[in-house]
């Protein structure tokens, strides 16, 4: 069944302060499809995460918020893209403790675990696209 | 017919009356007996519907029901739909609202083209599929409808079968009975966790007596369980492990060396009340003639 | 700019966070929150999270941080009043939290603090740390 997608919203990450915009942008959609709190938590989180990862390793890019359908379901979707140095090993970067930086290295696997769906393309030089999906 | 000439907004005007009424009469053959209120809703929103068709017909007749030309008439069906999935009727009394209005449609436009074989065969052929499209969607809406009823009977029903027992002050019980899977184990923990705050209890007892099986999957679940209390300030501890699920666990090389565990619920009950700092006395009996226990 | 307020209470620092925390504000926390535990010579530090509705690494990082800097500086740390479905979603995130200890609330982290002041420095279970 395909995945019909309701409507979008698209926001900018650049600073810091971008990732609280994310953050309450997803809130604000999950509240209007009626999402229960853990999972609005859950998918807000999810949502930080991918954030301050485009923000930190992806040089800054952008958010898409997705309302999307799947037959009665209702769900969001939200992709993080960016065009940055990109990902060179994707299974590795999806095993927690792993990072190139100073953290703890859970954004990948975190926002995976958080969500329904998860999909993560990237190749080094061709920055980074990840998508993740929470049904109601 | 060219499309998007049909007559049939103007046959509505000229015989709305005598459509509703055959379709009333139409609609309350189908199923049971109505009460005069449902038979009074019905009048309305038959009327109500009609005049809608109408209006979506003028915008938009190439048999097309999916754009914005149509969003009043699949609104007002799938409110409709709503409101019979809620109320108990069957599937057949609300599609039949849609199906039974064919008859007094094709009645309506015999008698305008009985003379026009092609012009007739044209109108009944678009009113045909404009009744089976709507027809669809108004079973489908339903369907929905009744998915939503069930899913939220079940989510009640796992909420109540996860009770959270308080057994002393600061000391809560979460017996366990039946299958952990994901979505138990998170109504479970929203549980745990609520009951923990609403009565600022220190220590969560989680009895498995009633577990029949414990895996992996279940395991882990107990896990997060225990967690998700310790990062709200609560001791957790597991109780209920019979000896075949000590055996699995260690099998399976769960680590539960950060939890503690006891065989049974009374045990960990007297472990709780010592490491929260009571002490159960018994005092003499004043009747010596009273049984000993 | 905006700082978050430090308050003392006796012995121990409170720290109430109640924004979104960006980048900035987190290291002016730590900076001040180190600066005090020395300038108050503190045993204990709270840190209430119970307005904050996400708790993401970001979050966890810094929390570690500030119990690891007090930990170097003699001061046990509390972390009080996380909300239910942030513990939950914690968890399932796999955030570690290691190192910190957690309460309730505010006079559970107090208990907590107290028990934990007079067990460092002694062998055996450090009390709930995580």
């Amino acid at each position: 069944m395909a995945i019909r997608v309701v409507s979008t919203e698209s926001l900018e990450i650049r600073v810091s302060d971008d990732i609280v915009r994310v953050r309450q942008a997803v809130r604000q959609k999950s509240v209007g499809l009626g999402f229960g709190l853990v999972d609005q938590t859950k998918v807000v989180t999810a949502s930080s995460e991918l954030a301050r990862n485009t923000l930190d390793y992806g040089g800054g890019g952008q958010c898409h918020l997705e309302v999307v359908e799947n037959g009665a379901r209702a769900g969001l979707r939200i992709i993080f893209e960016d065009q940055g140095p990109g990902i060179d090993d994707a299974d590795l970067a999806l095993t927690d403790g792993f990072t190139t930086g100073n953290g703890m290295g859970l954004g990948l696997g975190g926002a995976k675990r958080l969500s329904h769906e998860f999909e993560l393309s990237s190749k080094p030089g061709d920055g980074t696209r990840v998508s993740i999906v929470r049904w109601k | 017919m060219p499309k998007g000439q049909t007559r049939l907004p103007e046959i509505f005007d000229k015989r709305e009356q005598e459509i509703v009424d055959q379709w009333i009469e139409q609609q309350q053959a189908i199923g049971r007996k109505l009460t005069a209120g449902e038979r009074e809703q019905a009048n309305r929103q038959s009327r109500e519907f009609v005049r809608s068709l109408k209006s979506a017909l003028e915008r938009n007749s190439s048999g097309d029901i999916s754009g914005p030309d149509w969003a009043m008439v699949r609104d007002f069906l799938i409110d409709l739909s709503g409101q019979r999935a809620k109320g108990g009727y069957s599937p057949k009394e609300t599609a039949g609202f849609i199906f039974s209005l064919k008859r007094p449609l094709f009645t309506a436009l015999r008698g305008e083209f009985g003379s026009d074989p092609q012009a007739l065969g044209d109108e009944v052929w678009l009113v045909t599929q404009l009744l089976d499209e709507l027809g669809l969607l108004t079973a489908e809406a339903y369907q929905k409808n009744r998915e939503d009823v069930i899913l939220r009977q079940q989510k009640e029903l796992l909420e109540l079968s996860t009770p959270v027992v308080r057994l002393w002050e600061n000391i809560l019980a979460l017996p366990l009975i039946g299958t952990l899977d994901s979505a138990r184990t998170q109504v479970v923990m929203q549980n745990l966790l609520e009951a923990i705050v609403q009565t600022r209890s220190d220590y969560a007892i989680i009895d498995i007596t009633g577990v029949p099986v414990v895996d992996t999957l279940v395991a882990q679940h107990l896990l997060k369980t225990v967690a998700a209390a310790r990062l709200m300030g609560a001791d957790c501890l597991i109780s209920g492990i019979r000896p075949q699920i000590a055996q699995t666990i260690i099998h399976l090389g769960v680590d539960l060396s950060d939890v503690t565990t006891k065989a049974t619920l009374a045990d960990a009950f007297d472990l709780a009340l010592r490491r929260g700092g009571y002490r159960v006395v018994r005092e003499a009996s004043a009747s010596t003639s009273a049984p000993a226990r | 700019m905006e700082r978050i307020p430090i308050l003392k209470m006796g012995e121990f620092l409170l720290v109430t966070i109640q924004v979104d925390m960006h980048d900035r504000l987190a290291m002016t926390l730590q900076d001040d929150l180190t600066a005090q535990i020395v300038k108050h010579r503190a045993h204990g530090v709270l840190i209430d999270i119970s307005a904050l509705e996400i708790v993401d690494s970001f979050i966890g990082r810094m929390l570690a941080s500030i119990a690891s800097m007090a930990r170097l500086l003699d001061a046990e740390t509390v972390v009080v009043g996380m909300q239910p479905a942030v513990a939950i979603t914690l968890v399932e995130l796999g955030l570690p939290m290691r190192g910190i200890r957690t309460a309730l609330d505010v006079e559970k982290g107090m208990t907590t603090l107290r028990a934990a002041i007079q067990e460092t420095g002694q062998d055996g279970d450090p009390g709930r740390i995580h």
